[in-house]
Parts: structure tokens; sequence; C-alpha cells
């Protein structure tokens, strides 16, 4: 095969051709893509298993094989006390992965919960690179008490362990919710943990891109690009940013991976997704008192927060390999 | 004639450590006391060894870095207190081309937007204008239109110093300051730089300012050629006299260490003994009197300035010539 002459790579098609080389990262992000279509298909699935995730349904019946049984079983051995939730019947549409608590199709709740996961780590993850490429920026390349004030700020926020800040956080506004001037946000909306997880990982993203914007800073194309009299903001946005911005690519998807333990953590202390709301982290909550009998209702959402972390890590080393064979980029206060 | 860029008394200090480190806060003084007056259409020359703070003399000039003390006049304009955004306007007439080819272009911009950048940012043209105009540059400099839509990671350094000097001279800028444009790159594409840069100066009546430390390189570019020492001055003069005839012992001695054919007249080579002393605690009096292979009581004491004598324009107490 032969390339033309005159077609040049550019960084980012290099970048993507190393990518599409790398098989493992290939097969992660094909995984989290399944995953991800499966749980926005979630209302397809209630639909066609005509469950509704939310209601509890203590006393529906099921048929299998010609057989009716109560969705909630009263047990027979032991003490006898209270239900038991039907197993798995591992027939899709009805109870696949068997009912919760409160009778309802976990299947259907783990879809449902996979997508808010889904969309608070992602929004969180938007939120967070928004926020810390602008604070990065400035403090890297303005230096001087732009930076003193936007790193101290940011100290303050790293200072706190992290999940004691999302715990203190959602406490405070879980109870209240927010109102800023004509905007109120109610406590049970999914905006909470995306704004809370959002704010406590700022500064995890803003430090190392402040550091390398400092560099840039010095580097001789800005340099020249200063002596050519470009303003500021032009520098920013045509020098710097692109510069940057393979770092930034590459922690999407680790920042998702992180947000997703984090959002489940929350959730499974009740202080994330609220109910009949659900998200993993809930699913498993629900799950714990199930443990011995019926443990597929915690096991389940288990096994997706692994996959889906498990093939946003692979997936992110494999990006930070095609994008920034050099870089080191990693989490955490090293 | 008038000056293009009249320097006087220009120091740059940088500040090294912080209070809190076990030596304190040390100055560093990196250009001390330059005075310079450039002529339209000359190639100022500046060589000396590394760290005598050429490179920050360059860089000071064209205003990239605060000056501690001194005056610039450029073009009749005090430019020595303006601030970067006051600056931006007059980086129209004064240009930079920088040493490291694979550092000073942008590797995420293809070689049109980086020549066009200059364009862009001082004329509002149409597209259409830009684009003919990179292409005329891009052949000015001897590239392929073709180029344009490369990245610079697909160009050898000759060809990337050549877009880098394409940029700078994109605006017909008066003065262009070379820092060390060629030390980057192998032998024999350093002639063909050097010819371009030749070329260029001739058909836009450039003025240069060419910062090296190759003694055979700037003694073929330039005019007139100044010695640092420092971040000093200690002769400055036409290139010939400079190269003939040195005044300054350091001159003579640096001169010296040019590599020349077996067979050419022989001069002996003077080895200076010691190294260069750190700018951040300068031995008294004559700068260079430690290593000074003439110096005598009065050096240690009294600091030379640059003075005429028989024609030269040496800082010595005790001139060769």
């Amino acid at each position: 095969m032969t390339k033309p002459e005159n077609v040049s790579r550019g960084p980012w098609a290099t970048a993507l051709n190393r990518l599409s080389h790398d098989r493992t990262a290939l097969v992660a992000l094909a995984v989290f893509v399944l995953i991800v279509v499966a749980c926005l298909s979630a209302p397809i699935y209630a639909h066609l298993a005509g469950v509704d995730p939310f209601k509890s349904t203590l006393d529906a019946t099921i048929t299998i094989d010609g057989v009716q049984k109560p969705v909630m079983e009263v047990p027979t051995t032991g003490l006898a006390l209270g239900y038991t939730p039907i197993g798995p019947t591992w027939r899709l549409g009805t109870y696949f992965l068997g009912a919760d608590n409160q009778g309802r199709d976990v299947m259907a709740r783990l879809l449902y919960g996979g997508m808010n996961s889904i969309l608070i780590a992602g929004a969180a993850t938007l939120f967070t690179l928004v926020f810390a490429t602008v604070f990065g920026l400035l403090a890297g390349f303005f230096g001087g008490v732009v930076d003193m004030v936007i790193s101290r700020i940011l100290d303050v926020l790293w200072a706190f362990p992290v999940y004691l800040l999302a715990i203190s956080l959602s406490i405070v506004l879980l109870t209240q919710g927010i109102s800023i001037g004509p905007w109120t946000i109610d406590s049970s909306s999914l905006m909470l943990p995306i704004f809370i997880i959002g704010v406590i990982y700022i500064p995890y993203v803003a430090r190392p891109v402040r550091g390398q914007v400092m560099s840039l800073r010095q580097s001789d194309f800005v340099m020249a690009a200063i002596g050519l009299g470009a303003p500021s903001g032009r520098i920013l946005w045509k020098d710097i940013l692109p510069n940057v911005s393979t770092t930034l690519i590459v922690f999407i998807p680790i920042m998702m991976a992180l947000n997703m333990l984090t959002e489940s953590a929350l959730s499974f202390l009740s202080i994330g997704v609220q109910p009949p709301d659900a998200s993993w982290g809930t699913i498993i909550q629900d799950g714990q008192g199930l443990l011995y009998t019926r443990p597929a209702v915690a096991l389940a959402p288990g096994f997706m927060i692994v996959i889906s972390v498990l093939s946003l890590n692979v997936f992110g080393d494999g990006l930070r390999d095609a994008l920034d064979p050099r870089s080191k980029i990693k989490l955490g206060r090293g | 004639m008038t000056a293009l860029y009249e320097i006087t008394n220009l120091s740059k200090r940088f500040t090294v450590g912080s209070r809190f480190s076990r030596q304190g806060k040390r100055v560093v003084q990196a250009v001390d006391g330059v005075s310079l007056s450039i002529q339209p259409g000359e190639t100022l020359g500046l060589v000396g060894e590394s760290g005598c703070g050429k490179s920050t003399l360059g860089r000071c000039l064209s205003r990239l870095y605060e000056i501690s003390d001194g005056k610039l006049v450029f073009d009749g304009t005090d430019i020595s207190t303006l601030s970067t955004a006051q600056m931006r306007p007059l980086r129209r007439k004064m240009q930079m081309v920088f040493q490291d080819p694979y550092a000073s272009l942008n590797p995420r911009r293809r070689v049109f937007d980086l020549i066009a950048e200059p364009l862009r940012i001082h004329l509002s043209l149409p597209d259409a204008e830009v684009k003919s105009r990179v292409a005329g540059l891009l052949e000015q400099v001897g590239l392929l239109p073709d180029h344009a839509q490369r990245y610079p990671h697909e160009f050898s350094g000759g060809q990337r110093q050549r877009i880098g000097i394409a940029r700078a001279i994109a605006l017909e800028p008066k003065l262009v300051i070379l820092d060390e444009p060629v030390s980057a790159l192998d032998v024999s594409v350093q002639a063909q730089i050097v010819n371009l840069l030749a070329d260029l100066q001739e058909r836009l009546k450039l003025t240069y300012v060419f910062v090296a430390h190759d003694l055979s390189v700037v003694r073929q570019v330039s005019t007139r050629i100044a010695v640092m020492y420092l971040g000093s001055i200690v002769e400055i003069g036409d290139a010939d006299s400079i190269f003939d005839r040195p005044s300054h012992p350091y001159t003579q001695a640096l001169i010296s260490a040019v590599p020349k054919p077996v067979n050419s007249e022989g001069r002996k080579r003077i080895i200076l003994t010691g190294d260069v002393p750190s700018p951040i605690n300068p031995p008294s009096g004559c700068r260079f009197h430690p290593r000074c292979p003439v110096a005598q009581d009065k050096c240690r004491v009294d600091r030379p300035t640059l003075t005429v004598a028989n024609g030269r324009t040496a800082a010595c107490h005790f001139p060769i010539i």
C-alpha cells in the first residue's frame, strides 16, 4: 500500500492510527460501549418486559413453565419471617436476575441504574475537565497572583480526603438542595451527585494541567508567539490548549472510571442517587440484606462496576500510549 | 545616519534560589551595562562563549525578557518600559528567529498556520490574500507550496529553520534578531541557511542581530561584531578588524581558537586557563583579569569601560593595539 506523497499525517491522525492497532484497548472500548448501549436501552427493556423498575410489586405473580409463582415468596424453612424475593429465572423479560426486596425486576433496575451511573460519571468528568482546564490554564499561564489564588483554592479542596469531602458535601446538599437565584436544584436531582463528584476531583486534574502549562509557557514556540505579538488569549487557545489537550483526553476515561467508583460508593452510602431512582451503588445496597438468600442482587451491579471500570482503565492506558507515548499521567498525590 | 536601535546601559538580572534556600536569594547579572547602537542595514554579530549572556541580550532586545535597567530606543520609540500589550504593535517591525528549530514551532499546527500567524495577528487580510502570501513566503525561503499543509515533525532541521525564518520575515520587519539560528544544524545546512539569510537581507533591506558562538559563521555574515564576556561587551568593531587585529586580550584568545587549515600562516593558539567566573559573584575590576595573560594590578581594581583608542573600541586598560 502506498501513501500519496503530499498527504500529511497530523499528530491526531498518527495517534488514531496507533490506537487502531492496539487490540487490547479496542476490545476494552468495545466492552464499555456495549455496556453503555445496554444501559441506554433500559427503557426499551422495561417496556418490552412490561415491568416498572421503580414500583414496589409485593403481590405480583409470574408464570414460569406453566407454574404460577409469587414474586415475593414466603420462606418455608427457618424462621419463616418476611419474604424472600424470587431468584434469577434466567429468562429475559421476567425477572432475569430475580427481584429485589420490594419485588422489583433487578435486571431492569440494573440497566436503569447503569444509565444513571454512566450519566453521572460522564457529566461529572465533563464538569471536572472544564473547570480544571480553565483553572490550570489561567494559573499556569499568568502565574503570580492569579496562580497564587487558584492554587490555594485547589489546595484547600485537595487537603480533604476525597470521600470525606464528598460525604460532607452530600449530607449538606441532600438535606437542603441548592437554590442559587432563580435556579433550585431539588435534593433528589442527579445534578447533586454530578456537582459533588465533579468538584472534588478538580484539583486532581488542574494540578497536572497547570504544571504542563507552566512548562509550555517557557517553551520556545510560546516565546515565538509572544515575539510575533500574539495576544495572551490567542496563545492560550492556539498554542497552549492544543498541546495540553492530549493530557485532557487521556484523563477522560481515567476520570470516568474514578467517578463511577465514587458515585457507587456515595450511592451505596445513600448519599448519591436517591430512591426510588437507581444506580449501581443503590442496588448493591438493596442487595446487601439479601446477600445470603439472593446474592445476585448485589453481585450483578458489583460485576457491572468492575467490568466498566476495568474496561475504562484498560482503554485509558491504550489511549495514553497512543496520544502521548512519553507522558506519565498518574492520578493521586504522587 | 540615525541608529535603528539605540541601547544604553542595558542590564538584566535574574534572581535564583529563594529566601529559604541555604545561600538565600542570589542575583545573576546576565547582562551588565551593555550599550550598543544598531545601524539600519547592518548585521551585528554577537559572540562569546556559553553563558556570557549573548542569548539573554538577544531576548532583552526583543523584549521577550523584562529588562532590569537601561534604555532601549527602537526606531525612535522608547520601548524600555512598555508592557507586553504595548509592545504588540511594535512586534511588526522586530522579529526573532530561535536557536532550536525543533522547539520553536508548535508541533500541533500546520506549516501554513505557523507562517500565517503573524499575518493574522497584525493584518486583517482576506483568506485568499493570506494564502498567496504564505505561498510567496514559502517560495522565498526555498520551500514548496505543498509543504504548507504539513506538520513541523515532517521536516528536517534545516527546513524547520526555513519555516521559522519565513514566519519572521512575513511582516517585512526592520530588525530580525537571530538567536543562534544555525548552531543546531549540520554544517552543510548551516551554509544554506546563512546564504538564505544574506539573500533575504539584501532583498528586504533587513537589519540583523546575529547571536552565535561559531566564530567562522559570524565572520561570514557580520558587518560588525560585538564580543561579549560575562554579560558585558569587551570589544566591538567591524568584522575584519576584529578578526585580523583583535584589540582585547579576550578577543585575541577567542579568535586564536578558530580552527585553521594546517598550512595557513601560523598564529599561536592562546589557551586561557581557568573557567568562566560565575555571574553570581563576578570578579572585581576587569571581569576578565583572572584569566587574562596580560593582566596587571590596575585590572584587579579598576573596571575598564569601552573606549576608543587607535580607532578600536575595547574595554581594556592595556589593549593590544
